[in-house]
Parts: C-alpha cells; structure tokens; sequence
C-alpha cells in the first residue's frame, strides 16, 4: 500500500482556507520540537515569540510599522505571482524608492510642508517603478529570465544604496556615520496614532481594498490571472502577455517603491546603508500565506510582523539568534507550499501493486 | 617604478590563479544544477544549499580537525537541504519557483543560526597539489599542476557530468525525463524518483561549492558568505544553454570579473568600490539578456518540461 495524489475534479474551497492555517500549525509544531531539541522552554519560547508582542501598547504600534511595508510590498507581488511573473526582487526595488524619495529631503533640507512630503512620496513611487521596469524590459524585449536579473538587480541596488550613504549623501555634520542627514520632521510622514503610526498605515490599507477591487471586479484583474494560469488561453482572448508583465512589475515596483520611501520618511527618519531588514523577501512568503488575495495578504502580513517582533524579544530575553526568524520563515512558506496542494489534489491509499508501477514516484 | 618582467609574470600568475579558485565554487553549483535542471526541475535554492554546505562544512572541519570530513558534512548537509525542496516540490507537487525562494530564505537563516558559534574560528588550511618539477614551471606550472585538489575535482566533475549526461543510458533518461516527463512516464521510467535523485545531486553539489567558499576560498565562516554565488551559478546555467562544456568556460569568464573587479578596487583606479562589486552582477544580467535573445538557440537545449511539476494521470 503506498500514498499517492489524485487530482480533485474541483480545487476544495475549504482547504483554500484550511492550508494556511495548517501550515502555520505545522510550522509552530515544528519549532516546538526544535526548541525542546535544544533545550529550550517550547511554551516560554512561544509566549515570547507570539503573544508577547501584544501584551503592550507599543509593541503592537511597532508590529503595525513593521507590518506595513512587508503587506504593501506582498501586495504588488501576488500581482505578479498570480500573473506568472517571478519578480522577486521587491527588496532592489525598496531601495530603489526610498533613494529616490529622499533626494528632495537630502539635497534640499530647507523644502518641507506637505506639498514636498507628497512630492517625496511620489518619487518612491517612480523610483521603486523605474526600477522594476528595467527587468520588465529585459524580459519583454529579450526574454531575460526575470527571477535572476531581479535578483541581481536587488545587489546592484543595495550597492548603490550604500555608496550614496557612505559618499555623496553622507552628512557632514554626522560625526562619519555612512547615514544621510537626519530628515526633518516637515519631511516625514505625519503620525496619526500613538506615537509611531503613521500614515503609511492608510496607503496600506488603500492598497490592500484597491487590489481587491482590480483582482476581483476589472477586466484588467481577470486578464492577470487568465494568463497567469494559461498564456496560450489568454492570448487567444487577444490579451496581451507583454503588458501584463509591464503592469504588474509597475504595480509590484510602485509599491515597493512606497513601502521603501515610507520606511526612510517614517521609522528610519534618514538614509542609511541599509534601509531594510529584508522586508522585500518577507514580503514573498506572505504574498503566498495569503494565497495571493489582498484580505489573506493583510492577516499574513501582520503575522510575518509578529514573527519579526517575536524574534526581537526572543533574542534579548532568551538569547536566540536573530536567524531563528528567518528559519521559521522559510520553514512557513515550505509547509504553506506543501500544503497548498491539497487544494488541487488529495491523497489516495492504493494498494495494487500494478497501480504501484504506473504512478511509482 | 619600474616593474621587472618577473613581477608582471608574478602578478600575472597571480590573478590567474586567483581567478581559477573563483570559478570553482560557481562551476560546483551550477553542474548540481544543470542536472536537476535537464531533468526539468527548476531549484532556485542553490544559494541556500550552499550556505549551508558551507555552515555545516565548516563547522564539521573545525570540529573534527580534518577537512575531508567537512567536504562529507557539506555533501550531505546540501543534499538534506536539497530533498526539503524535491519533497514540497515534486511530491507535493508545489511552484518551483516559490519553493526554491523558499529554500533560500531557509537556507540563509538556518547556516546563520548554526554558524553563530563558529564566527571568527580560524579554518583549516587545505595544502595545494605539488608535483615536483611540474608545479615549479613558470606560470603555467601552478596554474595547471598546483592548484587544490577541488579545482581538478570540479574539472572533473564537469566532464564525468557530461559523459553521464550524453552518453549513459542514465543521462538518456534524465534528459528524456526533462525533455517530456508524460511520455518517459508512459515508457515506465519514475519521473519523480528520477527527478528526485537529480535535485539530490544538485544539492551535493551546491554543497561542495559551499564547503570550497568556507575551506578553501576564504577559510572562516561569515554569515552570508555566500554573497549571491548560487544565483549567478543558476544564471550560467542558462548562460552554458544547459551544456557542461560551456558551463566551464561560463565559470572562468564570471571568476575573472569578480576577481578583476577586487584587484581594480585594490590598485585603486578611481571607481567606488561599490561600482565595482556591483559588476559581477551586472555582467550576470548582461549575460543573461545576450544568451536569452536568441530563443531559437536557447530553446534547442532547454529541457522543454523545465519547471513544470508532474503529476501521473493514474
């Protein structure tokens, strides 16, 4: 008797909800078992790792800061994934807008007010979209394989990056720290609740009812997933393939773009040489968490925040390694991907041994 | 200054040597993944693989004292890394574009948190090959006869890649699996066991070129280490259109950037540094962008099946 799948004549709508949340219980099981391995208090670990965070008023605020640009980010991105377009390098396209959002606040500290906080926005925006549009190029005109030139692109973005903040960009009254100047307060995003969140959190939240509005009510969104899921079906339908990978690295570098400005004109308050914890790459498991809709996108997004927070708090107070929260994130988007297949397939006991031949794997 | 004959020929050897021990990380890593890939499995967790062949490579060397038992850990460590992503992959039949991020992000994280103990632990230095009066020829002397033993192996690994490939029976089916995975299927070949075996492969390799950064490279562990090597050996893949005879022409030419780009930084020729660190990556998208403009080249020798999951229609 052997295991194998068979494919569901129908994708079950119960397991579309059911695999995240199995996936996130499998992933904690895991690292319960890890923890005891190591000799560690599993339920201590835990409690730090994810309840913790939000026994306080300013812990849950910075899981909300945190939580915004990894959710705008995966925003774009299941633009992309649902379209077939392996952009993975939302990390490159971060920097990318928050270099050029903060030229106004570098090389003209004196501009402030809300028209140049607009001004500054928007320039993340074009930023974070002029540099997605070089790898949509590439693949449109040439045929690049779009995951490995985004990749790329996010080196030679972080490169660049760390020399504007080490050279041009440095501020001289920085006693040699490779940041930029300190931004001004009429060049940040203002806050609009407690005392950190700003309002990044309103872009997030449009983002979030915006997407859902083109993924489920416009022809554009329907296109995107037709030839996501059949090119060939889509361009009989005389949808154009080129475009959409156009627009969905657009959108997916756009938002980067804001996630990368807000984060400089927000929590960081300068430019520095590095400007995210890998935000870029949390971004793509939570696009996959939730299942590429903006509503499963925002619970995921807050969740991958916890887990940022969590590893935070766990590394002062029982000395785990700051790499134990990107292990549990690997982890999650392994089983999330496992488990996802239950959707399209389920498992079948065969106990013929001729069967056994024919699906042998 | 006036520079004697010798000395150009000196430095000359120098960068040369310098450049062969580049390129073989890169060679390891991408013939691992040039088989997983003519199998038609798309693993883009090569960089995750190797930093953890070359965590757990050097974590067994420093250990035990003795760096051939390294090699075996980072064998073993990259092939382990390797089954997570045929096991989600292949049978369960997930996106092997996401799993192989996935195996990344892991990867990085998991030879982060096992290499906190071992930073600045100082390697074990592996002795080069010595021929006598062979490796004491000018210039091509220890170019061809001196080098470490894992340059000759990846070499070698390369052609028995090859030979395995085009001209075993096992090499057939491999490709034929690739090639069109529903009819090996129906001729009775095991699509996923082959598949599997094929990842396997990729991960050991990816580990040795983990374990050649921490051992041999730069013998220390540095979180990150591998700085982006897996993804530019998945980049010569395409780059070789999936031939291994290319692929070693492919290493050598992405060697000699990075390491033309160090020595420019150390002369100091007036670039940032950063300019310069970026070339090896911008040379990659070149290269990528130059291959893949010619799809009818390209496509004569890319498995037709490549990333796309199997499933038997039972």
């Amino acid at each position: 008797m052997r295991i194998v799948l068979e494919r569901r004549l129908t994708p079950s709508r119960s397991m579309q909800y059911l695999s995240p949340l199995l996936a996130i219980v499998l992933s904690l099981v895991t690292f319960f078992i890890i923890f005891v391995l190591s000799g560690i208090d599993p339920l201590k670990a835990l409690y730090i790792y994810f309840v913790e965070p939000l026994t306080a008023v300013w812990s849950i605020e910075d899981l909300l800061v945190k939580a915004v640009p990894i959710i705008l980010i995966a925003i774009g991105l299941a633009f992309c994934y649902q379209s077939a377009v392996w952009n993975i390098g939302a990390e490159g396209q971060l920097a990318a807008g928050a270099l050029a959002g903060s030229i106004i606040p570098v090389m003209f500290p004196l501009l402030q007010g809300p028209a140049v906080i607009t001004a500054m926005i928007l320039m993340g925006i074009a930023g974070g979209m002029a540099y997605a549009a070089i790898p949509a190029i590439l693949k449109i005109r040439f045929n690049a394989n779009e995951t490995l030139t985004t990749l790329m692109l996010v080196y030679v973005a972080n490169l660049f990056l760390d020399y504007m903040a080490r050279g041009p960009w440095r501020d001289p009254a920085g006693f040699n720290f490779p940041n930029s100047r300190p931004f001004d307060e009429g060049q940040m995003l203002p806050i609009i609740a407690g005392d950190s969140v700003r309002i990044s959190i309103v872009f997030m939240l449009v983002a979030v009812v915006v997407a859902w509005f083109l993924t489920t009510k416009t022809m554009t969104g329907f296109k995107i997933r037709v030839l996501g899921l059949s090119p060939r079906a889509g361009s009989f339908g005389g949808f154009s393939r080129n475009k959409m990978v156009m627009l969905t690295f657009l959108i997916s570098g756009g938002l980067a773009g804001l996630a990368g400005i807000c984060e400089v004109a927000g929590p960081i308050g300068q430019l520095r040489t590095t400007v995210s914890p890998g935000y870029g790459f949390t971004a793509i498991i939570v696009a996959f968490l939730g299942r590429l809709h903006p509503f499963g996108i925002l619970i995921a997004g807050l969740l991958l925040a916890l887990s940022y927070m969590g590893g935070e708090g766990a590394q002062v107070a029982i000395g785990l390694s700051d790499q134990t929260t990107q292990v549990f994130q690997g982890m999650l988007l392994f089983y999330v991907l496992a488990c996802d297949s239950f959707i399209y397939y389920r498992l079948k006991f065969v106990r013929e041994r001729a069967l056994d031949a024919a699906t042998a794997g | 200054m006036q520079q004697r004959p010798g000395d150009v020929m000196t430095m000359l050897e120098g960068i040369l040597l310098t450049i062969v021990t580049a390129a073989t990380p890169l060679l390891f890593a991408a013939i691992g993944e040039l088989v997983a890939e003519r199998s038609g499995v798309l693993n883009l967790g090569v960089e995750g693989m190797m930093a953890v062949g070359a965590v757990c490579g050097f974590a067994a060397a420093s250990t035990t004292g003795q760096p051939i038992l390294g090699v075996l850990a980072a064998i073993i460590a990259g092939m382990l890394a390797a089954s997570l992503f045929g096991i989600v992959a292949l049978f369960f039949v997930a996106n092997q574009n996401a799993t192989g991020v996935a195996l990344t992000l892991f990867g990085l994280g998991l030879s982060g948190l096992i290499g906190d103990s071992f930073v600045g632990t100082p390697g074990i230095p592996i002795p080069k090959v010595n021929i006598p009066v062979l490796s004491d020829l000018p210039v091509v002397g220890r170019l061809i006869f001196g080098e470490d033993p894992f340059v000759y192996l990846a070499v070698a690994l390369a052609l028995a890649t090859w030979w395995f490939l085009f001209k075993t029976r096992g090499g057939l089916i491999i490709r034929a699996v690739g090639d069109n995975a529903h009819s090996a299927h129906a001729l009775g070949f095991s699509v996923l066991k082959t598949r599997f075996l094929a990842v396997l492969f990729g991960g050991a390799c990816a580990g040795l070129g983990g374990a050649y950064l921490s051992l041999v490279y730069t013998p220390q562990w540095t979180q990150a280490m591998t700085a982006g090597r897996g993804w530019i050996a998945l980049a010569l893949v395409v780059f070789a259109s999936w031939l291994p005879g290319r692929l070693v022409v492919g290493a050598v030419l992405f060697g000699a950037v990075s390491i033309l780009q160090l020595h420019a930084q150390a002369i100091g020729i007036g670039i940032p540094s950063q300019f310069l660190s970026m070339l090896p990556y911008i040379v990659t998208v070149v290269a990528l962008v130059v291959i893949s403009r010619n799809r009818a080249l390209l496509s004569v020798n890319t498995p037709a099946c490549l990333g796309r999951p199997f499933v038997a229609d039972s």
